[in-house]
């Protein structure tokens, strides 16, 4: 170790030289990185794949199939793991509140009788307050955010089933014109999922790579003793990025329901969350916190949509697809640590 | 040697009007172990002061409590002439004593001048002001004398000085008057410490900080500091001006101290 930092200050040479590029490097953000790069050539390579496979697969239907059906609500997940999973933590509960949102719209509009708006406003107050008990377990109680929202998920989805008698509903016909603001598809601008999440996606990437949230978010991951140290409140943080991640799956929830046009018992869940999960470590984020991007997440989301849309469309059976999105998950894992010792040997040679 | 003799140097210590320091008859207790007894300490300002010791002399210890991490048990601590009790470490921040410990309050994954500004951050509401910030991180870090290739690096990537002299450089910076360096020199190669010594001397010549060096090996931290402290078995047992003493004699008094130990093991076996 001693040795290393001698060289380093021994031989600025090689260091200063390499200072225009770093300057360079540095007007595109700290968000763009190669990474990132990587994914989107992957993901081109799956489309234009499929697209040779399938001559129905760039059709308009079958796009905004997989951009606003499959990929956006992965999105819009995503984004919360990726906060969440920066400064630390993990949400395993975020698809039941997906599930959940939806239905209790539903239960105030149609056996309260509360109008549609603050109806929905209460189903994303679910998120917030749902995100606000998994920090108070996590941060508060100080259990492991994994045990803490797998039971508040378990919770949620019990109540979500028993206040169902999990029966599928239709979406309360008062709401069906908001409905179509969110890309029902009776009826609604099939983009509109899509155009959502690509706005969440630029809401967040702002808020991760330009505002004091995001810089103390990723503190708070890379070094959470250092993080105290410099006075940043990392109860706050964390409470914030659990009432944020939650309050995506309350988004999703029921902007599926929308999309669907039915309040489906079934949809969210573990298989929802994983999704996202797995699209923000694809995109580079590290399940240790400290490092990941909304952008890459994006194009994680973007790669797995592809691929479970590509698989339905070219007719091949879906049974293989969670091979391929299984060798993804550890390829990109691999990619993860690797690059981060390849780092640690630069620092360390 | 009246050195020897328990807190007799320390008491003998000289306080100024100028101290922007003081300890004053300062006892630390954990259960049954006592790790401060009656410890008496000044600083002036624009002074550099080696507090010397062994491990386990108590040197963390009081490192904690001048901090504001811990409270000690009896005793006061006088801050620019006014008694003080530090409630926390963002309080004893705010009256200016700052504590940098070797990499503890970096974020690796942060470039340079977000760390120079971690919770001090330049903000145009919403958003940071990241260029002001890396212009005046870069700005005060030349000021400072401190090289790095950029202010854009992620300290990751940084030697352990650089990074030691970016966390002194950011106490600095937030205004802090005296700055507690735990263990500086600890895993540095010859050319790093020399870095951080340079460092320790510019401040010094610019008189504003007054500086404490925690440290154990004292070979390194002679040619920088005013004055010399020995912390031997919770207390102050040796107090002179760097001029007027030597390695030698501090290694034989470190070492004295071993051989008596020793031997009073061996009586009482």
């Amino acid at each position: 170790m001693s040795e290393t930092a001698e060289q380093s200050v021994n031989d600025p040479g090689p260091q200063s030289g390499r200072d225009p590029l770093a300057l360079i490097r540095n007007i595109g953000g700290r968000g763009v990185r190669q990474r990132e790069a990587t994914i989107f050539v992957v993901a081109v390579l799956l489309l234009v794949y499929f697209a040779t496979k399938s001559s129905a697969f760039l059709g308009e239907s079958n796009i905004t199939n997989l951009l606003s059906g499959v990929a956006a609500p992965i999105i819009i997940i995503a984004i919360g793991e990726v906060l969440l999973l920066i400064c630390g933590e993990i949400d395993l509960s975020v698809g039941f509140v997906f599930v959940f949102a939806p239905f209790l719209m539903h239960y105030l509009i149609d056996f309260y009788g509360v109008p549609v708006i603050p109806a929905i406003v209460v189903a994303l107050l679910l998120g917030l307050v749902v995100g606000w008990v998994n920090g108070f377990l996590t941060v508060t109680l100080g259990l492991p955010s994994f045990i803490t929202t797998l039971g508040t998920g378990l919770i949620l989805l019990g109540l979500m089933l028993t206040t169902s008698n999990a029966e599928p509903v239709n979406v309360p016909v008062a709401a069906e014109s908001i409905g179509k603001f969110f890309g029902s598809q009776n009826g609604g601008y099939a983009w509109s999922a899509f155009i959502w999440a690509v706005i969440l996606v630029a809401i967040f990437h702002v808020v991760l790579t330009r505002t004091r949230w995001g810089l103390h978010t990723v503190a708070t991951g890379g070094n959470l003793l250092g993080a105290r140290e410099s006075g940043i409140s990392i109860a706050r943080i964390k409470y914030g990025n659990f009432m944020i991640c939650a309050l995506m799956g309350a988004i999703v929830g029921l902007q599926t329901a929308f999309y669907d046009n039915t309040i489906d018992p079934s949809a969210g869940g573990y298989a929802a969350m994983f999704l996202g999960v797995t699209a923000a470590v694809i995109g580079g984020t590290a399940m240790l916190g400290g490092s990941g991007t909304i952008i890459g997440a994006f194009l994680g989301a973007i790669v797995l949509a592809t691929l479970t849309d590509g698989f339905l469309i070219t007719g091949v059976s879906a049974n293989p697809l969670n091979i391929f999105v299984g060798g993804a998950v550890l390829i990109a894992m691999i990619a993860n640590v690797q690059l981060a010792r390849r780092q640690a040997a630069g620092r360390a040679r | 040697m009246t050195t020897s003799e328990p807190a007799a140097g320390a008491a003998a210590a000289p306080a100024q009007d100028g101290d922007v320091l003081r300890v004053e008859h300062v006892s630390k207790r954990f259960g049954a172990v006592t790790a401060l007894t009656d410890v008496n300490l000044h600083l002036a300002k624009g002074e550099v002061l080696a507090l010397l010791g062994d491990n386990g002399a108590g040197k963390s210890t009081l490192l904690k409590i001048l901090c504001g991490f811990q409270p000690p048990d009896t005793g006061r601590i006088v801050l620019n002439g006014e008694e003080v009790t530090l409630k926390s470490v963002d309080h004893a921040r705010e009256l200016g004593i700052d504590a940098v410990y070797q990499d503890l309050a970096l974020i690796n994954q942060l470039s340079v001048y977000h760390n120079m500004y971690l919770n001090r951050e330049k903000v145009r509401w919403p958003f940071l002001s990241n260029r002001a910030m890396r212009r005046e991180a870069k700005e005060h870090l030349e000021a400072m004398g401190v090289n790095i290739p950029s202010v854009n690096v992620e300290v990751a990537k940084l030697s352990g000085g650089q990074r030691q002299a970016i966390a002194v450089a950011r106490s600095v910076y937030s205004d802090a008057k005296i700055l507690l360096l735990d263990e500086p020199l600890a895993a540095m190669g010859v050319k790093e410490a020399a870095m951080i010594l340079d460092l320790v001397r510019d401040l010094k010549e610019q008189g504003e900080v007054s500086i404490i060096i925690i440290a154990h090996n004292y070979g390194q931290v002679l040619e920088v500091c005013d004055r010399v402290n020995l912390l031997q078995q919770g207390q102050i047992t040796f107090d002179k001006k760097s001029s007027e003493t030597s390695v030698v004699e501090l290694t034989d008094l470190v070492v004295a101290e071993y051989r008596a130990a020793l031997e009073a093991r061996h009586r009482s076996a």
